[in-house]
């Protein structure tokens, strides 16, 4: 008899492994954009079951608004056939070669390890936001001034050479 | 539903990651496989967190460092799709196999 999280667990992650194959053989470039789309509100679900709500609405706010868009608007500015004609290269089988061996690294390190798991009490957003105001203060200020300092230097690198001279 | 779970499906996203970095040949795909591989690494993150008995102070702390790593991510992001956005407008390519006038 499966449990109904373990099966919701499931659902969830067959979106995240679906929409991540998707990106990584799909040749058309905006479908791969979707498929990680896909891919991100699985994780999403992956959040809500293991009780981060509020990562879970980071989650979907940053990636599902933020970072999908941004590659859509990359590809818009880009002629969208110059990306239709690059196939994979030729180190393919390398590449699928290396990813195997990591993952049954990977595989045999998690088989091999004795991992007690014991479902931990969930945390409420209130506490999160009153330790990360509180506690992580300082350190969530520098993130913000490292995005503000990411956000004007692509500005900067994307500018038109001849502007504002 | 315990810690094995997140930490299988972390090791898939991984490799399915990993693969795209070293298969695809257009910038942004490569960016997009980054993405996953950093999602990777959250999940296996929130499993740990969520499922090795932790009391509330280690399961926000853990929170918030998830937090950042998508703040960072985010960053990383924006940076990279200038860059591309630049050599692209200087090249007239995404290829990564033509952005070698680094090289000696």
């Amino acid at each position: 008899m499966i449990s109904t999280d373990l099966l919701l667990f499931f659902i969830a992650s067959s979106l995240v492994v679906g929409g991540g194959v998707l990106v990584v053989t799909v040749k058309n470039i905006v479908y791969a954009a979707f498929a990680l789309l896909v891919a991100m509100l699985g994780t999403a679900g992956i959040f809500l079951l293991a009780f981060a709500d509020f990562l879970a609405l980071v989650q979907i706010l940053i990636y599902g608004g933020a970072v999908v868009v941004v590659i859509l608007f990359a590809l818009m500015l880009t002629r969208i056939e110059d990306f239709k004609g690059l196939t994979d290269n030729s180190q393919k089988p390398l590449a699928v070669l290396a990813s195997i061996t990591v993952l049954t690294i990977m595989m045999y390190a998690i088989v091999s390890t004795a991992m007690p798991s014991s479902k931990s009490d969930p945390v409420s957003m209130i506490d999160l936001g009153v330790s990360l105001f509180q506690d992580w203060a300082i350190p969530f200020e520098v993130a913000s001034l490292v995005l503000l300092v990411a956000l004007i230097g692509a500005v900067v690198l994307v500018r038109q050479d001849d502007e504002g001279r | 539903m315990t810690i094995i779970h997140f930490q299988f499906l972390s090791a898939i996203l991984f490799s399915l990651g990993l693969y795209g970095v070293l298969a695809r040949r257009s910038a942004v795909l490569i960016l997009m496989s980054i993405e996953l591989m950093l999602n990777a690494v959250n999940i296996n993150l929130i499993g740990f967190v969520a499922f090795r008995g932790f009391g509330q102070e280690i399961q926000t702390f853990g929170q918030v460092l998830i937090i950042f790593v998508i703040t960072i991510a985010a960053a990383e992001l924006a940076l990279a799709i200038a860059i591309i956005l630049r050599i692209y407008r200087n090249k007239n390519s995404v290829n990564v196999d033509e952005m070698n006038i680094l090289k000696g």
